[in-house]
């Protein structure tokens, strides 16, 4: 095993960790708000297809780079959008009064 | 070096920046903000990765992004609130595809033999995202009604599917340990493809909610495995925060059915399979009606008012309805709690949404828990579209298929009314005993249509 892959599993562990901490308090309310939002997060493959796209200059890389983009980006930009949609109708009844 | 070093320092902030969000998310009034800092952690990682020197072509990356932007656009736009997991699902898919591809990217990049640790991270980041855009799309399929929501069972399924694992495991240790295939590697993409198919379809309609939450903690190990394949810690933390989150949203759905997972993916519920605790002492048993002038009267003149929905409710696009009756009860100062169990909606926190969209104010939305213990004080319970949520057999008959179900107890309600079409099974087929009930009356009819006259009623009192 190489350090650089023991680190990554460091990383892993412990951002396990540090996802339940967080996301148990996540109150039912907001748990589908939740699932598109980390969902979106989950699109942070972009950042591995952006340098695939860019970078290489075999066409089958650059296609399978392209298509990387068009998923991740789909991913990212329609998953924080829907979920600040959801997340802009959620008001208590204080606000609801103004 | 300067330049990478900077990329690096920004993948940590975008890391941060992903956690404070996700933090946020611990209340109504900073999930707005939440979202945007995940969303501005996101902007930094794509803005760094830009920075990357290695990109020397940027047609294909702004081509990318503005066909993927515009597509997210729209969809994000136009879906309804009802078919929010449908759309989560198909969200999960192209995440789950992206990761793949960028593992499969790595494979064809390298040329001689690769070490084990590269090749464990590009087989499991393959086929972990390929098997999940697979699975997502059957699941958008079956919620969207394109793909038969039944289970779908034939004989030996499970030893079937275990077989074709075993044999993509094989494959993805041969590939690993030999110089790169490109057809060879193509042939265990397809075997992930059709394994995602086998995973999803035997499961029923009323189980995906759990099904979107693995699929979505898949897709987020998909990226952190991508994220080994490509050295990147931004990847491997935020795919794990996915991960920890879809593996949470999962077993709190399956505590609310009071299923084990194993039971979700392979029991097949609802394939028509119902026979044990079905049925009961049918016949005599006489449910007592109740029209909207009296149901009108008791809401009206109560102190405390509990209003359960269910998914029927969302079917029969009655938010609206209900909220307006709601209103209309507080008004007249009844004290008005919406209690909405976790399997109420197609999806975690689906109904609270749905109510949210129709403007029911949040500090109204109660969970089961809150109310239980409290029942007894509960004058008026009015059930709309739900059913097994609140039936009693969960907690009273051992033998009942959703025994120990956590449920609503409104039976130990003072009142209760159901808003039903007719006394039928619900989707879990199941019998439900609080109908025949001396304390419930039924209130027949189309949800949407009774809740206006209840309306109308109430206002006239």
């Amino acid at each position: 095993m190489t350090g650089t892959l023991l680190v990554g599993l460091y990383v892993f562990v412990l951002a396990m960790f540090i996802g339940f901490e967080v996301i148990t308090k996540v109150p039912p309310t907001l748990h589908t708000p939740l699932m598109s939002g980390s969902n979106a997060i989950s699109g942070i493959s972009i950042v591995g297809a952006l340098v695939i796209a860019g970078a290489s200059n075999s066409p089958l890389m650059k296609w399978i780079g392209l298509a990387a983009v068009i998923m991740a980006t789909i991913n990212v930009v329609g998953g924080f959008l829907v979920t600040d949609r959801m997340l802009q109708m959620f008001h208590s009844r204080a606000e609801g009064e103004e | 070096m300067q330049s990478s070093l900077i990329i690096q320092l920004s993948y940590l902030v975008s890391a941060v920046l992903f956690i404070l969000g996700l933090k946020r998310l611990s209340s109504p009034a900073t999930a707005r903000g939440g979202n945007m800092l995940a969303a501005l952690g996101m902007l930094v990682a794509v803005a760094a990765t830009l920075l990357d020197e290695s990109i020397l072509d940027f047609t294909w990356i702004i081509g990318g992004i503005v066909v993927g932007g515009l597509v997210g656009l729209i969809m994000a736009r136009t879906v309804k609130m009802t078919d929010m997991p449908q759309m989560v699902a198909v969200f999960n898919g192209f995440g789950g595809g992206a990761s793949a591809l960028v593992a499969a990217a790595e494979y064809f990049r390298s040329t001689g033999g690769m070490p084990t640790d590269a090749a464990v991270a590009i087989m499991a980041g393959t086929i972990i995202g390929t098997a999940t855009f697979s699975g997502s799309l059957i699941a958008f399929g079956k919620l969207q009604g394109i793909v038969t929501e039944k289970a779908v069972k034939y004989p030996l399924q499970r030893s079937t599917s275990f077989l074709i694992f075993m044999g993509m495991l094989a494959l993805a240790v041969y590939l690993g340990m030999n110089l790169p295939d490109g057809q060879l590697f193509l042939g265990m993409v397809g075997i992930a493809l059709v394994l995602g198919v086998l995973i999803v379809i035997p499961i029923g309609g009323a189980d995906m909610p759990v099904v979107v939450a693995l699929l979505n903690s898949y897709s987020g190990l998909a990226a952190s495995a991508a994220g080994f394949v490509l050295n990147n810690n931004a990847l491997i933390i935020a795919g794990a925060l996915v991960g920890a989150s879809g593996l949470i949203l999962t077993n709190i759905m399956c505590r609310a059915m009071n299923r084990s997972l194993g039971n979700v993916m392979f029991g097949a519920f609802g394939a028509g399979a119902v026979s044990a605790g079905a049925g009961g002492p049918g016949g005599e048993r006489v449910a007592n009606e109740i029209d909207p002038e009296d149901a009108a009267m008791l809401m009206g003149y109560a102190q405390s008012v509990l209003i359960v929905p269910g998914y029927g409710l969302a079917v029969a696009q009655a938010q609206h309805k209900a909220r307006e009756l709601g209103d209309l009860l507080g008004k007249r100062g009844v004290q008005v709690k919406y209690v909405i169990h976790p399997v109420a909606g197609r999806m975690p926190g689906h109904m609270n949404v749905l109510l949210a969209e129709a403007n029911v104010p949040y500090d109204q939305l109660y969970e089961p828990d809150d109310v239980n213990g409290d029942m007894e004080n509960a004058d008026v319970a009015i059930i709309i579209g739900a059913n097994d949520v609140v039936n009693p057999a969960a907690r009273d008959d051992p033998n009942s298929l959703i025994a120990g179900m956590p449920i609503i107890e409104v039976d130990r309600a003072k009142r209760t009314i159901v808003l039903k079409r007719s006394l039928n099974v619900g989707f879990a087929g199941i019998d439900n005993p609080l109908f025949y009930l001396q304390n419930n009356s039924m209130l027949f009819g189309d949800a949407a249509k009774s809740l206006s006259d209840l309306v109308e009623e109430v206002k006239a009192l």
